[in-house]
């Protein structure tokens, strides 16, 4: 029998993964977009659990929206990226450091 | 009658319309605009002063005693201008309005060539005024308000040629050794204040240091535990402080000889007729204040005695024409206050009025031989200069006799008067004032006649070199010592004028108002004796007439010391110049001594100015270097410091913010979650 603890231990790895991710990840910046998108995966697990178990379908209105923003906000991450990699001919996390103090 | 307010305040304004109109002005309005409207200032006020002494004298006048001009408020004291015009008072408004008449019309001749022509009128009227209103005064606070603005002028003036800087430091010397003096002053003034009825008024302090139901005399303060001193000796002290500030004795002489660096005009009437007197016209004007305090006296006795005796000895060997002159007046003002301290005030303030002309007429003397000699000082470079220069002879041989007290001119008068008081005197330090002002008379003579000798007789120490004439008269640098472009010559008619008129009183003015200035009642009740301590009037028993006294002096130690003093002058400097040399060789350590003037210069300069330099360093260095800049600077980097580690925390990472999000986070909600459990329970 699969029980909402299950489906939030998937969020939950699915959330360290990401945050994990984001962490240790040091030399590609694609990764770390990859890692922010799987955070909003593991949220929408979570919503659309709940929404399930609790017999309320605004959660998995909620996903719906997430994902679109969540689309949006790729396309943007990766123009970003694009212009990033002109003017710096680099990925590489940990050379992208301009904001040090 | 009364005089009439409009006069005085006329008396007073017009010299300083006129400084007031050539200081703003003068370069607009030109050279000989400037010296006329200072000069009809100064004129007007001499006309008027005499009127006002001839009303006092002679047309029954009041003595005028009355404010014109509220000056501030503070709760019940107020400070006011106002005039209290006796006869002490016109008698100086007169000696200054006319010593500062006679050299404003020389300082045409002096200063013709000089760029700030102007500005010295503009200076020479303001201390005019600023002299009228200290001695016109009928309050404390207006009377320091012309003590400082004279030593304000005097300051300014002594500095005249501001890019000399010998000049720059006499006037420096000057003004902070006022300053000195000024303290004591203020001070002194305080305590009139605090003790004698809470008024600066002159006349209700007078009254209540003279009401015997308060017994001012006997009434004291402890201003150590355990140590009571009477408030009359404290208070007298102080103000005779301020004194001998501006009146330059000992020990506070020390800027007076510097102050020859100023114009020669400005020596005269500041630093010999007037200025310098002021202190000997505070003490006399104070009079009721001084009779409560015995103490107080031989104070001002024994300062006197030694500043009369000492000074007059570095004079001797002095080689600078103005330094002999001045070191003189330094000597003159000890006797001025051996005077005061005898409570023979008016014996003081008659060889004040009596030194005035004399010794205005030998400064303008001397500078008239300045002139001729091209701005040459040393009197080891003339000689001879009788014959070119006659009035200049004539005129300073008069000034000299009259300082030397030859019997019948105004300083014999008044000297004698001071000495014969001196020895009637039993104050303690009278015996040794006695013999100070008694030796003074010899030395007096010494140093008076071998300016004489030096300056206009015997052989000529300077060469004319008339190749050099080219050259300017204002460079007197780009001559040789002692070489002359052209052969010195007699003084144009303003220098001269000015000569014969200030001869004329120094021959006269003694002989004139002996009788009534010091035994009849000219001051009247403006200078107050104890009855105890009246030695004029035990004087003035042996006084049958100015005439008497006249052929009586020829027979008294003073003037049997005199003429040693001329024999030995003229036996050493007229006839045997070798003499002096052998003498110097053989009494080598007085010469140092005295060529050094008592180390008192020397003195000063390593105690306090060194001293002051050295704690002022220490000030910096210490407390502002170290304290104040380190607490700053120190904070400054504290700051640095700080940031440079927080600083580290921005690696620029994307990855160590992301992960500080998280820990804050995290934080957050368990903060909050363990906040919420909490209140729950």
């Amino acid at each position: 029998m699969i029980t909402l603890a299950h489906f939030l231990t998937l969020g939950a790895v699915l959330m360290c993964i990401a945050v994990a991710g984001i962490f240790i990840n040091r030399k590609n910046v694609i990764v770390l977009l990859m890692c922010i998108e799987l955070l909003l995966l593991a949220v929408n697990t979570n919503l659309v659990s709940f929404s399930r178990f609790l017999g309320d379908p605004s959660g998995q209105v909620f996903v719906f929206f997430i994902l679109t923003v969540a689309a949006a906000e790729a396309a943007i991450g990766l123009a970003i990226l694009v212009v990033l990699f002109r003017n710096r001919a680099t990925i590489d996390v940990t050379e992208i450091d301009k904001l040090k103090g | 009658m009364m005089l009439d307010k409009s006069i005085l305040l006329t008396i007073v304004l017009a010299p300083l319309f006129g400084a007031l109109i050539a200081g703003f002005f003068g370069k607009r309005i030109g050279r000989v605009a400037s010296h006329s409207v200072t000069i009809a200032g100064v004129g007007l006020s001499c006309a008027l002063s005499i009127y006002v002494l001839y009303q006092m004298v002679w047309g029954g006048a009041q003595t005028y005693n009355q404010n014109v001009y509220t000056w501030f408020e503070v709760g019940s004291t107020s400070a006011h201008i106002g005039f209290l015009v006796d006869r002490l008072t016109a008698m100086m408004m007169v000696v200054v309005s006319f010593v500062s008449l006679m050299v404003h019309v020389y300082t045409i001749g002096y200063m013709a060539d000089d760029d700030g022509y102007e500005r010295f009128f503009s200076y020479i009227a303001l201390f005019t005024f600023s002299m009228l209103m200290l001695v016109m005064s009928n309050n404390f606070l207006q009377l320091f308000f012309g003590w400082e603005a004279v030593g304000l002028v005097s300051y300014l003036l002594i500095g005249f040629w501001y890019k000399r800087p010998t000049a720059i430091f006499a006037n420096m010397k000057a003004f902070m050794v006022n300053r000195v003096g000024d303290f004591g002053f203020i001070l002194g003034i305080a305590g009139v204040l605090m003790w004698f009825g809470g008024s600066l008024d002159y006349a209700s302090v007078f009254a209540h240091a003279q009401d015997p139901s308060l017994d001012m005399a006997s009434r004291s303060v402890e201003l150590f535990a355990g140590h009571p001193w009477h408030v009359a000796t404290i208070v007298c002290i102080c103000l005779f402080i301020g004194a001998m500030g501006k009146s330059a004795q000992v020990p506070l002489h020390v800027w007076l000889p510097d102050s020859m660096e100023g114009p020669t005009p400005i020596s005269a009437l500041i630093h010999a007729a007037t200025m310098v007197t002021a202190g000997i016209f505070m003490v006399a004007r104070m009079s009721p204040l001084f009779e409560l305090s015995e103490t107080a006296l031989t104070f001002v006795l024994v300062i006197g005695a030694t500043t009369a005796l000492f000074t007059g000895l570095i004079g001797v060997v002095q080689n600078d024409i103005k330094r002999v002159v001045a070191y003189s007046t330094l000597s003159q003002l000890g006797y001025m206050t051996v005077a005061l301290g005898v409570s023979a005030y008016s014996a003081g303030v008659f060889h004040l009025m009596t030194h005035a002309f004399f010794k205005a007429l030998l400064f303008l003397g001397a500078g008239s031989v300045i002139i001729a000699m091209h701005h040459e000082q040393d009197m080891r470079r003339m000689g001879g200069l009788r014959k070119y220069m006659p009035i200049t002879c004539i005129t300073m041989w008069i000034g000299s006799l009259a300082l030397a007290g030859a019997p019948g001119f105004a300083g014999f008068f008044s000297k004698d008067a001071i000495i014969e008081a001196v020895g009637e005197s039993n104050r303690l330090g009278a015996g040794f004032a006695y013999f100070c002002v008694l030796a003074g008379v010899f030395v007096t003579a010494l140093y008076s006649f071998r300016l004489l000798y030096m300056t206009f007789h015997g052989k000529e120490r300077f060469v004319v070199d008339p190749v050099k004439q080219h050259h300017g008269h204002e460079d007197p640098e780009h001559h040789a010592p002692g070489h002359l472009a052209h052969a010195p010559h007699e003084s144009p008619w303003v220098v001269t004028v000015p000569l014969v008129l200030l001869a004329i009183p120094s021959v006269v003015i003694g002989f004139l108002t002996i009788g009534p200035m010091l035994f009849g009642d000219y001051f009247g009740n403006a200078i107050f004796v104890n009855e105890a301590n009246n030695v004029l009037a035990r004087v003035g028993e042996e006084f049958h007439g100015a005439m008497a006294m006249t052929l009586h002096g020829f027979s008294m130690p003073p003037f049997w010391l005199a003429l040693a003093g001329f024999a030995t002058a003229t036996w050493i400097w007229l006839f045997n110049p070798s003499i002096a040399d052998k003498a110097e060789n053989a009494l080598r350590p007085v010469h140092t001594m005295l060529t050094n003037k008592y180390w008192f210069d020397d003195l000063y300069q390593a105690v306090f100015s060194r001293g002051g330099i050295a704690f002022g360093r220490g000030l910096w260095r210490g407390s502002d270097a170290a304290l104040i800049d380190g607490a700053i600077n120190g904070s400054a980097s504290l700051v640095d410091q700080v940031s440079a580690l927080v600083r580290r925390l921005q690696s620029g990472y994307l990855y160590h913010y992301a992960f500080a999000m998280i820990l804050g986070l995290i934080l957050l909600l368990g903060g909050s979650w363990w906040m919420f459990v909490r209140i729950a329970a």
